[in-house]
């Protein structure tokens, strides 16, 4: 079931474009990354998605509805932009006002505050947080009366090290609980921890939209032994001539890691000694580097990335 | 963030709340968030002192300073007898209304300014539109919430008058004559008609200005100065006077005229009561300007991004 879908959605503001015609779907029950660097239009379209800002083309629907009907507003939390309460109310008075608009119980604040940890600082003024206590806030609020859906806008952000690992621990049991969530970041390595698939944006265009593993493409073999052009032949009778590249003082083939015994075993036998055999795999960083220069410099077309 | 409490995500079908449900909520949440804001209780409290002050305890030190002919005391060219027959109980519905129009209403206005703009610059607006009470039942419940307050608030000031009023009575030793209900619940519903158009006026400005400086400060130079200024005007050239009647503050200041209050251009009289309109026409007059400021916020809310 599709949960999410954005046909064509667009939004421009004067004369820049934020977003700028993307189409994609979230699924029941996964986490999907919006990635991208800042300006990319990733909170503008969370923000396109639950109602707060209107389309200037296209659609969307959020759980079968359009963006900020009442009726599904009220089956998400979110997070947009950082946490927004009232600096003078204690943080669970904040989430006893939110839990007044959607008709929920006091219970369902102390739930919330309890799943991120603020049940100890939950009488204590919003204004007198920590940033990452006040962005655990924003959290709590997102989670209030059980949402079906999660959209995250870089949930992370301002935390420290510790905060964002207990942040990422939070998503994570999140999703295995069954929650969908669409979060948005431009940390690389917590949406390859966390997401099933990932869109990548720049400059309001969807470059790309894959799972992390079909972004990264198939790990490649790299191997040194001595002496090379020993190595450089057993490599092109092993993978083929076209699938063999120099690297440095290695080689790099083009094939897959379960064939590491294979071409061991024919290095050993063609008398080199093997210093080095190991898979080699694209990190996301790498893909988001090439997709996002590219895009910028304008080396690749939008129709090209996504293809 | 170690806690593990293990919510599981609840699928609820899609239900659309009645919109007369949804700004129940928000009318509790408002309430609840307004309750404890520090800078309505001094709004409230300044409400109150310059009540006190203005009606009773200026003219009550003038009254006993005086050497009793007219312009004995502080209050210039007003006898004694005047001065005493205001502080007492059956004076209440001409004076109780007499500083809101203007003073009392700028305070006022202050509040609606604060309450609509000071969640744009906290980013409240945007917390509460993600808990789906959809952007008009909010707005509905902003200003059901601010006019409890301020009937509370004017009944306050009422409640001072009749015990104070009271207090002097029975220092002075005079009879104690209470006002008719039908006189004191016209002037109480006048009050509450002047305080709220003004109070609306300030939500408008708040909503217009997305902040709280720029709202407060356009609104002041409003009741405080351009009314005034353009009346000037109209004096000396009709067709402005003809707009000059139709202005918020002449219809505010008419009714406190109509109810007794003594206008600014008699000794002694109170600035911004005004003789100009009729009672009927005031309260009309009034009452439409509430009903265009509040769906003026409306037509804003609806149509308008929050970013």
């Amino acid at each position: 079931m599709d949960v999410v879908t954005m046909q064509h959605l667009s939004k421009t503001y004067g004369e820049r474009t934020a977003v700028d015609d993307v189409s994609l779907t979230v699924r029941a029950g996964e986490v999907y990354g919006f990635l991208g660097p800042n300006g990319a239009g990733k909170t503008t379209t969370l923000r396109m998605l639950l109602g707060l800002v209107r389309p200037t083309d296209g659609s969307a629907t959020v759980l079968g509805h359009r963006p900020g009907d009442p009726a599904v507003t009220s089956r998400i939390g979110a997070l947009i932009e950082g946490p927004g309460f009232y600096p003078y109310l204690s943080g669970r008075d904040n989430l006893r006002v939110l839990a007044r608009y959607r008709g929920l119980a006091d219970t369902a604040v102390d739930e919330a505050l309890g799943r991120v940890d603020l049940t100890d600082r939950g009488e204590d003024a919003f204004k007198v947080y920590s940033l990452g206590m006040k962005q655990r806030l924003g959290v709590a609020a997102a989670l209030l009366g059980r949402p079906a859906v999660l959209l995250l806008d870089e949930p992370t952000n301002g935390l420290d090290p510790a905060g964002r690992g207990d942040m990422r621990r939070l998503v994570g049991q999140l999703a295995e609980e069954g929650h969908t969530i669409l979060f948005s970041s431009h940390a690389l390595d917590e949406v390859q921890e966390l997401c099933d698939r990932v869109a990548v944006l720049s400059r309001g265009h969807l470059l790309a939209e894959s799972t992390v593993a079909a972004l990264r493409g198939a790990s490649t073999l790299f191997v040194r032994a001595e002496p090379a052009d020993v190595a450089l032949a057993v490599a092109m009778r092993i993978a083929g001539d076209d699938k063999v590249a120099v690297q440095g003082e290695g080689v790099q083939l083009d094939v897959t890691a379960d064939r590491a015994p294979e071409l061991a075993r024919a290095l050993v036998a063609a008398g080199a000694d093997v210093r080095e055999l190991a898979p080699r795999e694209r990190s996301l960083e790498e893909v988001f580097l090439d997709l996002t220069d590219d895009h910028q410099t304008g080396t690749i077309s939008t129709e090209e990335a996504v293809r | 963030m170690t806690t593990t409490i293990t919510i599981t995500p609840v699928r609820r079908p899609a239900s659309r709340s009645r919109p007369g449900q949804a700004v129940l909520r928000s009318t509790r949440a408002e309430v609840m968030r307004l309750r404890k804001w520090p800078a309505l209780w001094v709004t409230v409290a300044a409400e109150l002192a310059l009540n006190l002050l203005f009606l009773y305890v200026f003219s009550y030190v003038s009254y006993r300073s005086g050497d009793g002919a007219e312009g004995g005391g502080i209050v210039e060219g007003v006898s004694k007898d005047s001065l005493l027959a205001d502080m007492l109980p059956d004076a209440i519905p001409r004076v109780a209304t007499q500083g809101m129009p203007m003073f009392a209403g700028a305070l006022v206005l202050i509040v609606g300014a604060l309450a609509a703009g000071s969640g744009y610059g906290w980013g409240t607006v945007k917390t509460v539109a993600l808990q789906g009470p959809g952007r008009l039942a909010s707005l509905a419940g902003t200003f059901a919430a601010l006019t409890v307050v301020l009937v509370l608030l004017v009944a306050s000031l009422f409640a001072v008058d009749v015990a104070v009023s009271l207090l002097v009575a029975t220092t002075e030793s005079q009879p104690v004559v209470w006002p008719s209900p039908t006189e004191l619940a016209q002037a109480f519903g006048g009050g509450v008609l002047v305080m709220l158009m003004w109070t609306y006026a300030g939500v408008l400005v708040g909503t217009l200005a997305r902040g709280p400086a720029l709202a407060v400060g356009l609104g002041l130079v409003w009741v405080l100065a351009v009314e005034n200024l353009l009346r000037g005007v109209g004096a000396l050239w009709s067709p402005i006077e003809r707009v000059t009647d139709l202005l918020p503050g002449t219809a505010a200041g008419s009714l406190a005229g109509a109810l007794g209050a003594t206008p600014v251009s008699e000794p002694g009289g109170t600035p911004g009561v005004l003789t100009t309109l009729g009672g009927g026409q005031a309260t009309a007059l009034l009452a439409a300007w509430a009903a265009v400021f509040v769906v003026g916020t409306g037509w804003l809310v609806r149509r308008r991004d929050i970013t």
